[in-house]
């Protein structure tokens, strides 16, 4: 039988990886570090699980010896927040190039300066272009899943891909919420053991990491960018037969409330919980408003995202990151370029907020739907509006 | 080798599943300075030989030290360690 028990996100992502009978974690675990590693150090100290537990001397290194970990052939986990991940930022790139399917939870936090260890996208948002599968959680349950899930994808011989699984810094990482743990015997049927076909080992001898001149050096990454996208056809059979086993289903574009609604809100990760309830309102009022939630953030999943929000007027995009001197928040261009030479297309505007730990209540939701729709039938220029921010 | 290869050809993470491939490598093709063997002055001492951090100098029939010049990159060095001045270093334009 599963069981409901009380968790916080970062205990639960630990969970996940001990349920998934991990071989090796490295990390570093000093701030802005969370609760994952802790845990699974104290698993591993109390024999409740049976992994290499290497604390290293900073991110870059807890990366590095991932993937030192996953070329053997080993089950690798880790995980950072904010600050950190910026420090394994090269490593990142090192990781998707060499196909080495580490799972990794961030748990997203602003960046310095000032130094700020609380939530918002700026953390994964410096990393978009690292080839990493990248998902984001919208609350514990959805971060144990999701880790178990990152396994099953990212280990799959047809894609071999690192899996990022974002859950906001706090709102998730700190605070506890019931989760439904399952039976491993459910566990074990979900996941096979990873068995890695070009793991190192004396007695077959290859070579990991040669050097890319450039008579081959674009081709390879042609390479790299093709099989991301083609590891679409993983991911969704990975969220299918979840959804069979544990009965918990997962989609690239999540839709709450979206029939026939006018006017889309477009969030990731735990935001889209609290923009539920304005979404609600909105709808008992019987305004035509629905929730799209983005879950999967790379491979950038084009065609679901263009079929969700075809038929409305306005999409309301709302970032929890500054872009400098860029066209608007990062999602948000993001989404805006996908839709640029669609036919049919509503009109897309920007709203930034939750910086750096701002809290985002219901109405501040509401607020973000109303003047959405106001920016989009005023025409607006301005590349984007803030929320909660003083001296508007 | 390398410039026939497709992205389609490329295995997964471009690992190299044979080992010891260097020598189908051509790394000769960077050279600016090629070693020019003076076999007046060579006594046969294998220091180029020993050197040489490519293995590309090869000891050819008569006992004598030749640089393969398909792999020779013109780093210098057998030209610095022999005991002799044998080798002189050519610029590759002086053909």
């Amino acid at each position: 039988m599963s069981k409901r028990v009380a968790l916080e996100a970062s205990f639960a992502a630990a969970e996940a990886a001990r349920m998934a009978d991990v071989d090796v974690v490295a990390a570093y675990p000093i701030t802005p570090q969370t609760h994952v590693p802790e845990r699974l150090a104290e698993m591993v100290a109390n024999g409740e699980l049976d992994a290499a537990y290497i604390p290293v001397e900073s991110e870059h290194s807890a990366l590095s010896a991932c993937l030192g970990s996953a070329a053997v052939g080993a089950r690798t986990f880790t995980a950072t927040a904010g600050q950190g991940l910026e420090l394994m930022h090269e490593v990142l790139f090192v990781a998707s190039s060499m196909r080495y399917p580490v799972v990794m939870t961030v748990c997203n936090r602003a960046l310095s300066a000032p130094l700020s260890v609380w939530g918002d996208h700026s953390d994964v948002m410096a990393t978009r272009d690292c080839g990493w599968i990248q998902v984001f959680a919208e609350n514990n349950q959805e971060a144990f899943d999701l880790v178990l899930w990152g396994f099953r994808v990212g280990e799959d011989p047809k894609v071999l891909f690192p899996v990022m699984v974002n859950f906001d810094g706090f709102t998730l990482s700190h605070v506890t919420e019931p989760v439904i743990l399952p039976e491993q015997s459910e566990v074990d049927r979900f996941l096979p053991k990873f068995q890695y076909p070009f793991a190192l080992n004396p007695d077959k001898p290859m070579s990991h990491g040669a050097f890319g001149p450039p008579d081959i050096y674009a081709e390879t990454k042609i390479a790299q960018e093709v099989a991301l996208r083609q590891s679409m056809e993983v991911i969704l059979q990975g969220w299918k037969e979840f959804g069979e086993i544990f009965g918990r289903y997962y989609s690239p574009v999540e839709l709450y409330r979206t029939e026939g609604a006018k006017t889309l809100l477009l969030t990731m990760g735990s935001f889209g919980e609290t923009a539920r309830i304005a979404v609600d309102r909105k709808r008992d009022n019987g305004e035509a408003v629905g929730l799209i939630s983005l879950r999967l953030f790379r491979p950038f999943p084009l065609d679901q995202f263009r079929q969700a929000v075809k038929d409305a007027e306005t999409l309301v995009v709302f970032d929890r990151c500054i872009s400098f001197g860029g066209p608007g928040g990062p999602v948000f261009s993001e989404v805006k370029s996908a839709l640029y030479d669609q036919e049919k297309k509503p009109r897309v505007v920007n709203l930034i907020g939750g910086l750096g730990g701002r809290d985002m209540p219901v109405k501040d939701f509401e607020y973000v739907i109303d003047r959405g729709r106001e920016m989009a039938s005023e025409g607006t220029t301005q590349i984007f509006e803030t929320v909660g921010i003083r001296g508007e | 080798m390398t410039d026939k290869l497709t992205w389609r050809d490329l295995e997964v993470g471009n690992i190299l599943l044979k080992p010891g491939n260097a020598s189908e490598r051509r790394t000769g093709d960077w050279r600016t300075e090629r070693p020019v063997v003076d076999r007046e002055k060579c006594n046969k001492c294998g220091l180029c030989w020993l050197y040489c951090p490519d293995a590309a100098i090869k000891v050819v029939d008569d006992g004598y030290y030749e640089p393969d010049l398909y792999y020779c990159k013109g780093c210098g060095i057998c030209a610095e360690m022999c005991p002799k001045g044998a080798i002189q270093m050519i610029e590759e334009e002086e053909k």
